[in-house]
């Protein structure tokens, strides 16, 4: 086939770009979202250990 | 285990040597002298299309890893690399129709053997996520998945060598003694483009170890905390959930 010309060309090669760019942005996208997740997993833990401490503060007192 | 280690360098590098791969494309490579400004395809589609296919191999040589030492954390690394490579197939796939249909008007063509085996390979590692999805007891599940990753390791360069002694009827042969000479400018771009690509390939690659790695260690923590009885039983996932 012969070559495209540019302006019939140029749509094509942008596609091709924007396709790569995309899948990056939506696999980052995606890896934000988890990250989201691993966030809110830190916050749960840190509650527990906060609710650990305040246990353990209680039965100290109960000693005493 | 810190899979994190030197990614804000990695990233720096991988986003510098796209921006140099694109700027050299569209500023220094010259214009084919067959296809013209359409050309410009191959810049990207390629070196995805190598990366992907060498991610693929690396997948089945850290499944060997896995099988030999038992180690989890390579079990991880074989099925991140797998994942990776197969949202790099997908922007081969996705390219190579753009391009097909601007150079022969077509989006697919079915007898041409190069692209039908990158569709069978891709095919073939679209079943690892639910083969591993469908194994609920984890140690099983990574044998299997290695063992998979390892056969389909293997069958990804005699795919290669069979592609490339075969007739091809209209798709190029890019790294071939004759297909391959291309000219000073667009070999060194091209040679860019690829390590943009396999630069970014383990960018991401480190980074959903990093991030498997993380979640996995934060939700162990968390069941040692809260004790075994505390909280649910972990949900089944085609993911390794153990390091």
């Amino acid at each position: 086939m012969p070559a495209l010309p540019l302006d019939d060309a140029g749509p094509y090669v942008a596609a091709a770009y924007l396709v790569f760019l995309a899948l990056i942005l939506i696999y980052v996208s995606i890896m934000a979202t988890k990250l989201g997740r691993i966030e809110r997993e830190i916050g749960e833990l840190s509650e527990l250990v906060e609710r650990r401490s305040e246990r353990s503060d209680e039965r100290d007192q109960e000693r005493v | 285990m810190t899979f994190g280690r030197g990614l804000r360098a990695l990233s720096i590098a991988s986003a510098a040597l796209i921006t140099v791969a694109f700027a050299l494309v569209f500023f220094y490579a010259p214009n084919d002298a067959d296809q013209g400004f359409i050309q410009k395809i191959f810049y990207v589609h390629v070196p995805m299309a190598i990366v992907a296919l060498c991610g693929f191999v690396a997948g089945g040589v850290f499944a060997i890893k896995h099988l030999r030492s038992g180690d989890r954390a390579d079990d991880l690394r074989s099925y991140v690399a797998i994942h990776i490579s197969l949202v790099l197939a997908v922007g081969v796939l996705l390219t190579g129709s753009i391009w097909a249909r601007a150079s022969w008007g077509h989006w697919w063509v079915w007898d041409e053997p190069t692209l039908v085996s990158f569709l069978i390979v891709f095919l073939l590692y679209a079943c690892y996520q639910p083969l591993r999805f469908s194994i609920e007891d984890p140690e099983r599940q990574a044998r299997y998945a290695a063992v998979f990753a390892i056969v389909a390791g293997a069958f990804v360069p005699l795919n290669f060598t069979a592609v490339r002694m075969a007739e091809s009827l209209t798709h190029p042969r890019v790294l071939s003694t004759t297909g391959g000479a291309m000219p000073g400018e667009m070999r060194l771009t091209f040679i860019v483009a690829l390590a943009g690509m396999a630069c970014l390939f383990v960018t991401l690659w480190r980074y959903e170890l990093a991030s498997k790695s993380a979640s996995i260690q934060l939700r162990s923590l968390k069941r040692r905390l809260a004790g075994d009885d505390g909280l649910a039983p972990l949900n089944r996932s085609a993911a390794p959930q153990h390091l």
